[in-house]
């Protein structure tokens, strides 16, 4: 009888853990089959939006400020194009793209100049701004260069936020470009409301001119040395995808030659204007005149143009020169 | 604690059965057949024989291979789905598939009975289960821990695929460069010597110990050892009838020590003991009361934490190793990116071994430790055959999807859709000879099967040494037809190195790995 009792325990016991066993095995075989998997799916693809604001007949598209207080010529430029409250509404996250690529100090001219970087980030503050992004992927190494732009004290002085994306601060990103169809954008960029991109006036031995259309170099991860290879189309579909909200152009100093690394201080001339404008081909025209360059022979601004990106030849009146002096 | 063995006299212990039993002879007849399948599965991967048999169901049949891939990946293949028939096998007969389908499993039963009058020493005593038999489970749990973090570095010690790469890459090699009488050119293959001797090592092992692989070390033999707990049937021993002559110790393969408690995890099923129980105390039956706690291996809490910390360490410092694969790193067309390749590579060296022209190889060195016997493309030992698929064909686990040759692209004008491209050849020109010699040569354009042509002639003037002008055309290369096919490296007549090389730059698998603006996605 007990020995029945145990017989009939330890059936039960033994069919009970081979049906666990089976059916574990079965629930994670099924599981398996049909599982997207650790890299099955797709990778993340990033989205660009417009960061574009309405368009406004009364201002003029480019507004250029003479002057030698930094601070005062970003303040004069935006007054002439509306004021920075006309790109940046309350509540709003700002990305600020200074050129910001190079272990320069400021005196040598690779990188925007740190009090206008500065400035622009106070003006977006003071718009009501919730966040203000300043960031770079830049050429050497990025801890460094936010040293020694001065741009990281800046910054932080004006209540923005430097951001060194690393190696995973990109998300694939569709360009729809002509020879740029995807590539790794910075997802900064994919978060924010609005793009004041802040670019430097410099030579470039391959683009002829560094302005605003190649600032957008920084603003993509990635191999971009390829571009290079190609460098006016991939260029113009760089600007085609980003659309800034607003171009703020340092030319305060302005490199000349040996560009656009620069490092001899003969080669930096100090200019002390900043322009600001809504067309970004226009803006980077008018800084190809500061290098003594005709706009019509820098290719990717030519064909900027002809892809309606902006308007290579300004109409009359169409650059608005103040003076800046405190 | 193993009871200590009363000395019984050999006699009493070797007395003859009697009539044949049967069970044992069907044990037989199973593992000749699978072993016989096995290498039967390596011969035929051929075109005509993947098109008319299943040349991989052996490797798809392995529940290790398919578990490690789950953990690795996240993702059970449906060619692997097969091993879930492993299961139910299993949990009704405890490591049947140890005793009676590992093809490895038989070789090393074959190799125990060669050497058996080697072993010194009274047979119960020698044949015993001894505390290191515990490491199997230890590797299980360290590399299946590790497979979770994303390297398969498990299927090293997978028996199947242990057992395929050293025949594949090393033993049947070995085997062709001595009988191979007919001048043909034998199959030579990076690291041959070391696989092939540390499987004959193993095998070796069987002169001290039974089995000391299936034992000690093998990691799937640990896994269907968990699942033997639930064994339905089990190796019976009646006390009553049992008079402890421990003679079924002596053919015992698993040292699971029948007569004492029954260590199921261990017993292979192979049945000897039933077979030769002068009493007539043994029996296989289901629902047998016999047994030890645990299957009979305990498994310290310490020793498995140790074990997973381990393995948890191995990806990282392997990471840490090296930032992205070399250069030469080649991978088969249709391999996945190198993250998903190395979490669904068994290394069982299938798509190696159906290489029509061995420039697939085993890697040592080049893929880096975390990549050791993953394939790559060796152009300079053979060349990626343009209308090909052996090797997806082949891949148990889709580490290489199966392509067909309309798909890999390379046998149509690439106007049709972009080809599968596994690399990019790149010119030496110091070592080619129109280039550095001004000999003409056009091997390179000639052998190129893209089309149109990836490698192009340039026509141009050369001086050579005495002064003479001559004509030559000197090869060029077009970055975006090229598809990495290493026949240029391969028929190059300069060879040590070849003027032009192939690297994995460009590969169609990774999307951002182009190098060219045109190779973008």
């Amino acid at each position: 009888m007990t020995d029945r009792t145990a017989d009939r325990r330890l059936v039960l016991k033994r069919l009970g853990q081979a049906s666990a066993v089976l059916g574990a095995s079965g629930a994670l075989g099924a599981w398996g089959l049909r599982s997207q998997g650790r890299f099955g799916a797709a990778p993340a693809q990033g989205r660009l939006r417009d960061l574009r604001v309405a368009d406004n007949a009364a201002r003029p598209p480019i507004v250029v400020a003479r002057g030698t207080d930094p601070a005062l010529l970003v303040r004069a430029a935006l007054a002439g194009i509306g004021g920075m409250e006309r790109f940046v509404a309350r509540g709003e996250a700002v990305l600020v793209k200074p050129n910001m690529a190079w272990d320069r100090t400021p005196e040598q001219g690779a990188n925007t100049n740190p009090e206008v970087v500065a400035e622009v980030v106070r003006q977006c503050r003071a718009a009501g701004a919730r966040r203000v992004v300043v960031a770079e992927n830049p050429v050497h190494d990025a801890e460094r260069v936010a040293e020694r732009s001065g741009i990281r004290a800046a910054v932080r002085a004006a209540g923005g936020e430097l951001v060194l994306p690393g190696a995973s601060g990109f998300t694939w990103t569709a360009l729809g470009g002509s020879v740029l169809a995807s590539w790794d954008v910075l997802s900064v960029l994919l978060q924010a409301d609005r793009l004041v991109n802040l670019p430097v006036v410099k030579h470039h031995s391959l683009s002829r001119l560094t302005c605003g259309l190649k600032n957008h170099m920084g603003l993509i991860g990635g191999s971009r040395g390829r571009l290079h290879q190609d460098i006016h189309p991939a260029l113009v579909d760089l600007a085609s995808a980003f659309r800034p909200t607003l171009t703020v152009v340092d030319a305060t100093r302005v490199m000349r030659r040996n560009g656009p690394t620069g490092g001899r201080l003969e080669d930096v001339e100090t200019v002390n204007a900043v322009a600001a404008g809504t067309d970004p081909v226009a803006c980077d025209a008018w800084a190809a005149r500061q290098l003594g360059l005709d706009p019509a022979d820098v290719g990717h601004l030519v064909l900027a143009d002809g892809r309606g990106l902006g308007r290579l030849v300004a109409g009359a009146g169409t650059v608005t020169e103040v003076v800046a002096n405190g | 604690m193993a009871k200590v063995l009363p000395v019984v006299p050999e006699a009493a212990a070797t007395r003859p059965k009697g009539p044949v039993y049967l069970p044992r002879v069907l044990r037989r007849v199973y593992q000749a057949f699978f072993l016989l399948l096995f290498l039967a599965s390596l011969g035929l991967m051929t075109e005509e024989g993947i098109r008319r048999f299943p040349v991989k169901l052996l490797l798809e049949l392995d529940p290790l291979s398919a578990l490690a891939v789950l953990a690795s990946s996240w993702v059970l293949p449906a060619g692997l789905a097969v091993a879930l028939a492993m299961v139910p096998l299993t949990v009704l007969f405890g490591r049947a598939f140890c005793g009676w389908i590992c093809p490895v499993g038989t070789l090393h039963h074959v190799a125990s009975w060669l050497t058996r009058r080697l072993r010194r020493g009274p047979h119960h005593h020698v044949n015993r289960w001894r505390p290191h038999f515990r490491l199997k489970y230890l590797l299980l749990v360290a590399l299946l821990v590790a497979a979770l973090a994303g390297t398969l570095s498990i299927g090293l010690l997978d028996p199947l695929s242990l057992a395929t790469r050293s025949f594949a890459s090393a033993l049947l090699p070995a085997l062709s460069s001595v009988a191979a009488s007919d001048g043909q050119r034998p199959r030579t293959f990076a690291g041959a010597w070391l696989t092939g001797a540390v499987f004959l090592a193993l095998l070796a092992a069987n002169r001290w110990i039974v089995r000391w692989w299936c034992r000690a070390l093998c990691p799937l033999g640990a896994l269907l050892g968990l699942g033997a707990r639930a064994a339905v049937f089990r190796i019976h021993v009646d006390p009553a009838l049992c008079n402890d002559c421990h003679r079924c110790v002596r053919d015992c393969q698993g040292a699971d020590e029948p007569f004492d408690r029954h260590r199921v995890s261990e017993c292979h099923v192979c049945l000897n003991c039933v077979s030769v129980c002068p009493e007539d105390a043994i029996s296989f039956r289901a629902f047998a009361p016999t047994a030890s706690p645990n299957g009979g291996v305990d498994l310290p809490r310490r020793q498995l934490v140790g074990a997973a910390l381990a393995g948890a360490a191995l990806l990282p410092l392997l990471r840490a190793s090296s930032a992205e694969a070399a250069p030469e790193t080649i991978r088969p067309p249709g391999a996945l990116p190198e993250d998903a390749f190395l979490a669904r590579c068994v290394r069982c060296g299938a798509c190696v071994n159906a290489c029509p022209t061995s420039a697939l190889q085993p890697s040592l060195a080049t893929a880096g430790l975390a990549g050791l016997y993953t394939p790559v493309l060796v152009a300079r030992r053979g060349w990626c055959e343009p209308s090909c698929t052996r090797c997806g064909q082949v891949c148990p686990t889709g580490a290489i999807t199966p392509l067909t040759p309309e798909t890999k692209g390379w046998t149509r004008s690439a106007s049709n859709g972009a080809p599968i491209r596994i690399g990019t050849a790149f010119f030496d020109w110091g070592r080619c000879l129109p280039w550095a010699m001004a000999v003409p040569c056009v091997v390179c354009e000639e052998v190129c099967p893209t089309s149109p042509k990836a490698i192009w002639l340039e026509a141009a003037e050369a001086v050579r040494a005495d002064g003479r002008t001559v004509r030559v055309q000197r090869p060029r290369l077009d970055p975006d037809r090229c598809v990495g096919c290493g026949l240029c490296e391969a028929k190059c007549p300069v060879a040590t190195p070849a003027a032009i090389r192939v690297t994995r730059a460009g590969e169609s698998r990774d999307p951002k790995g182009g190098f060219t603006l045109g190779r973008t996605s």
